[in-house]
């Protein structure tokens, strides 16, 4: 017997897989049972009502998919009244995905949205910041910080923060977001992306620029998943490109907690379950009790050995 | 019963509606020089499916392409005897390029089955379908559907040549009466049509209207179903990430209720394909 649970500060997750956010609705309780699942991560909420962008909203790469949704919103009381009531019927902890245009905005949702039923708030910093001539607050330490104390003011919910990998310094974001207050690090969203239809020269997606997403980006985004953990003291989830329980691994040996799955549940909606299967396989076959101790546990080539070999 | 009860208790009420499975191909056949008709073998789950819903296919991947995201494509024919599923598909792009090699004894990935069907009011009497080129693929499950409820189908298959007419036969084995028009023929325009209708109707009043595939018709029937009184339905296409509501890639403009003027974005896969013409905005 393997266990699988991790700890994400003060919660307890009966195993390392969730969603990542906007990945996951309803549709798939029609595919297997949600209770499966470490964490349910729903779509990013604004308390402003939004459409989103016009489709198209998504174009096929290779191996990758570049997606550009917005984030069509219902707001906060359709959230409190509607979703979470809707994934109380499992038994995986609910995480609530919220972006604002503003820090005080960031603050004030994330009381809304402190119900029963909550079990944790993530932070979405990949949007503008109106105030800042729309540049994404999680390309900036500062306002990253800011977002994060905005909200552990307003909520005694844990918050983690899912940064922004448009960024050329990782790490400092990471820390900015622990000394914010955040109780864990998503890493990471969608890298910015283009792609255009040379036939009819128009962009692939309406909107010109998504993110894109899936196994291509896994190497990138695994890069960034080290560097953060290698940076704060608090647990790091890792979000990009897994579609197997290899992947989850690869994260976890780099630095991370848990990990979330996005596109691939769209290729295969029963990913998570087979990757939860997949990592208990792995601790077995290595002799690992706890899923807990393969955090970090990477090992690097030896300094020494690395000089001498290429001194020769 | 009592000893069944407690048994159930403790089980989910429900089991799982949608299912990601291998299929195995019994044939994947040209039926004429763009469509191809892909027949598979399917189990309970898949055979559940209903007219109006749709399957999302995994191509196989072809050399340089891997198709990394699923295909939708609507259920042409439920065969519940044999228990088999049909696919109608254009071969166009890399996907269905790819689906168009699967051989007897292949099996194709399929999830579904999925989105929500037409639905046909009890007491209906005459139903109305027009398909535009593979619009027909999606429509032939109504005719079986509405056929079984009692009531009577007159089917119009539209196309640019008679070479590329295609599921006539399906149709009429269902026992619809089908009108076929081309552009060959110079019949298949919007006048045409318009005047073909309102003769059909004069003589046996539709009262369910539904189509798929070309904008011109959309805009005619819902001109017609409105001023005959008729309840008319439309299946709708958008690109899809993962046919399962959670993407929100698939959205159209919708009116948000009939004949509104405000409009709001809807999922094609989770709140369709099937749609209210009376919501449904021309493109
Ligand atoms: C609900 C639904 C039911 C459908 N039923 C049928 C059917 O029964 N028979 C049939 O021939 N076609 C049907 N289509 C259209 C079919 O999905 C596309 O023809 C197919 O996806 C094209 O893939 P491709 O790789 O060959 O083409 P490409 O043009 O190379 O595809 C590139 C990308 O665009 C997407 N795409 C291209 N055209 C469409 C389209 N019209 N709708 C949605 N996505 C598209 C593809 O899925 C792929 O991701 C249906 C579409 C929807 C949404
Ligand atoms: C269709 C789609 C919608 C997404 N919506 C959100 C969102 O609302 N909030 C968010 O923080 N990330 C969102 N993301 C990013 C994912 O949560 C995830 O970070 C990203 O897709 C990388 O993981 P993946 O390669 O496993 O998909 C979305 C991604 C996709 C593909
Ligand atoms: S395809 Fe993902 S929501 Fe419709």
């Amino acid at each position: 017997m393997v266990d699988l649970s991790v700890r994400i500060g003060d919660l307890t997750l009966a195993n390392p897989v969730m969603s990542a956010s906007g990945t996951l609705s309803e549709g798939l309780g029609d595919v297997f049972d949600l209770s499966l699942l470490g964490a349910i991560v729903t779509k990013t909420i604004t308390d402003d009502l939004r459409e989103g962008n016009p489709p198209p909203r998504v174009a096929e790469l290779r191996n990758a998919t570049l997606f550009s949704i917005g984030i069509p919103s219902k707001g906060a009381a359709y959230f409190r009244e509607n979703t979470v009531p809707f994934y109380q019927r499992y038994n995986a902890p609910i995480v609530a995905s919220v972006s604002a245009n503003t820090i005080e905005e960031f603050g004030a949702l994330a009381a809304k949205i402190s119900v029963p039923g909550v079990a944790a708030i993530e932070a979405n910093v990949s949007c503008p910041n109106l105030k800042a001539d729309g540049m994404a607050f999680g390309m900036d330490a500062q306002a990253t910080r800011e977002v994060v104390q905005s909200m552990t003011a307003a909520t005694r919910l844990p918050i983690w923060v899912k940064l922004s990998p448009n960024v050329g310094n990782i790490a400092a974001i990471a820390r900015a977001a622990e000394e914010g207050g955040a109780s864990a690090l998503v890493v990471a969203n969608a890298l910015l992306a283009m792609a255009i239809d040379i036939e009819t020269r128009r962009p692939k997606v309406a909107n010109l620029m998504g993110g894109i997403t899936g196994p291509a980006v896994k190497p990138v985004l695994l890069r960034m998943a080290y560097q953060a953990a290698q940076a704060v003291q608090i647990p790091v989830i890792g979000c990009g490109g897994i579609s197997s329980a290899e992947d989850a691994i690869e994260y976890m040996l780099a630095g991370a907690s848990a990990v979330q799955v996005g596109t691939a549940s769209f290729v295969s909606p029963n990913i998570m379950p087979r990757i939860i299967k997949g990592i208990e396989a792995y601790c077995e076959r290595h002799g690992v009790s706890r899923i807990a101790d393969l955090t970090g546990t990477m090992r690097k080539f030896d300094a020494e050995a690395l000089a001498m070999r290429g001194s020769l | 019963m009592q000893m069944m009860k407690d048994r159930m208790e403790g089980v989910p009420a429900c089991t799982f509606p949608v299912v990601e499975a291998p299929y195995p191909v019994i044939s994947n056949d040209w039926v004429n020089g763009e469509y191809k008709l892909l027949v598979v073998e399917a189990e309970a789950a898949g055979l559940a499916a209903r007219a109006g819903q749709f399957f999302h296919l995994a191509c196989p991947p072809e050399g340089e392409n891997d198709n990394f995201l699923r295909r939708p494509m609507s259920i042409h024919r439920i065969d519940r005897e044999r228990g088999q599923l049909h696919f109608l598909y254009k071969v166009q792009g890399n996907g269905t390029r790819a689906l168009a090699t699967l051989q007897p004894g292949d099996t194709l990935d399929a999830l579904g089955p999925v989105g929500q069907g037409f639905s046909l009011p009890a007491a209906t009497q005459h139903v109305l379908m027009v398909g535009r080129g593979v619009g027909l693929a999606t429509l032939a499950p109504l005719a079986q559907m509405a056929i079984a409820q009692g009531a009577k189908v007159t089917a119009v298959l539209s196309a640019r040549s008679q070479a590329l007419v295609m599921g006539r036969q399906v149709l009429e084995e269902a026992g619809a009466s089908v009108h076929v028009v081309t552009d060959d023929n110079s019949d298949s325009d919007v006048v045409s049509l318009e005047g073909f209708i309102r003769r059909l109707h004069a003589a046996s009043p539709v009262d369910f209207m539904a189509t798929c595939g070309s904008n011109r018709l959309l805009m005619l029937l819902q001109k017609l179903s409105e001023e005959f009184g008729a309840a008319g339905q439309v299946a709708l296409e958008q690109r899809m990430g993962c046919a399962l509501g959670m993407c929100i890639a698939c959205v159209r403009a919708f009116r948000k209720e009939p004949g509104a003027e405000a409009l709001t974005y809807r999922r094609v896969c989770w709140e369709g394909p099937v749609f209210d013409m009376r919501e449904t905005v021309a493109w």
